[in-house]
């Protein structure tokens, strides 16, 4: 049996010129990190910072509203350290919705009952989604992604 | 700031739908790809939610 030969020439391959990056990340970043979407905002796509934002702001008000507890970072065996820095990380992520709330005043002790339960993991799973959107804007400010 | 109160199946489905909506605009290339991503991520969550539910009712016995 002959083998196939390819005599036609083949169509030249679409080169696609990677996505250059459109400025610097930082202010990106920190916006997004302030003010959860911002990053995208100025990126100039509003649509997805828009979503961000209100589902970051929507979790954080409910966290709020189930009387959730904001975590402190406390150091002592491996499990104390990453559940109260963890969820401490995971509080500040929310960047000026963290600020705000600390500095009006909110202190809800952690009680039993699980609507506070949950209250606290919202607050920290808003800080969290926040953190996906940063890295998402981040990797669009340095061309990695469209 | 108004209390709410909310059941684990209310809290646990608001929970999916804020989280799908993030995992869906931060995936894919297109709209159309990341409303689907997103659809199905809910859907994910939801199944595993009643699953689990009915894995704890059954393990409790």
């Amino acid at each position: 049996m002959l083998g196939k030969l390819n005599l036609m020439p083949s169509a030249p391959a679409k080169s696609e010129a990677p996505p250059q990056p459109t400025r610097s990340w930082y202010p990106v970043v920190g916006l997004g990190w302030l003010i959860p979407g911002g990053g995208y905002f100025l990126l100039k796509r509003p649509g997805r910072g828009a979503l961000v934002l209100a589902s970051v702001l929507c979790m954080f008000l409910l966290g709020l509203m189930m009387r959730g507890a904001m975590f402190q970072p406390q150091t002592g065996d491996i499990l104390t350290t990453v559940i109260y820095v963890g969820g401490f990380i995971g509080d500040l992520a929310s960047g000026l919705l963290y600020l705000l709330t600390i500095w009006l005043g909110y202190n809800q002790p952690d009680m039993a009952g699980h609507v506070h339960d949950y209250g606290t993991k919202f607050l920290v799973a808003a800080g969290l989604l926040n953190i996906l959107g940063m890295v998402d804007a981040y990797e669009i400010a340095i061309g990695k992604k469209d | 700031m108004p209390k709410m109160n909310l059941t684990h199946f209310e809290a646990a489905v608001l929970f999916a739908l804020f989280s799908s909506v993030v995992l869906g605009v931060i995936t894919k290339r297109t709209d159309t790809e990341r409303l689907r991503y997103g659809l199905r991520c809910f859907a994910y969550f939801v199944v595993a939610l009643i699953g689990l539910g009915w894995l704890m009712h059954f393990g409790h016995g």
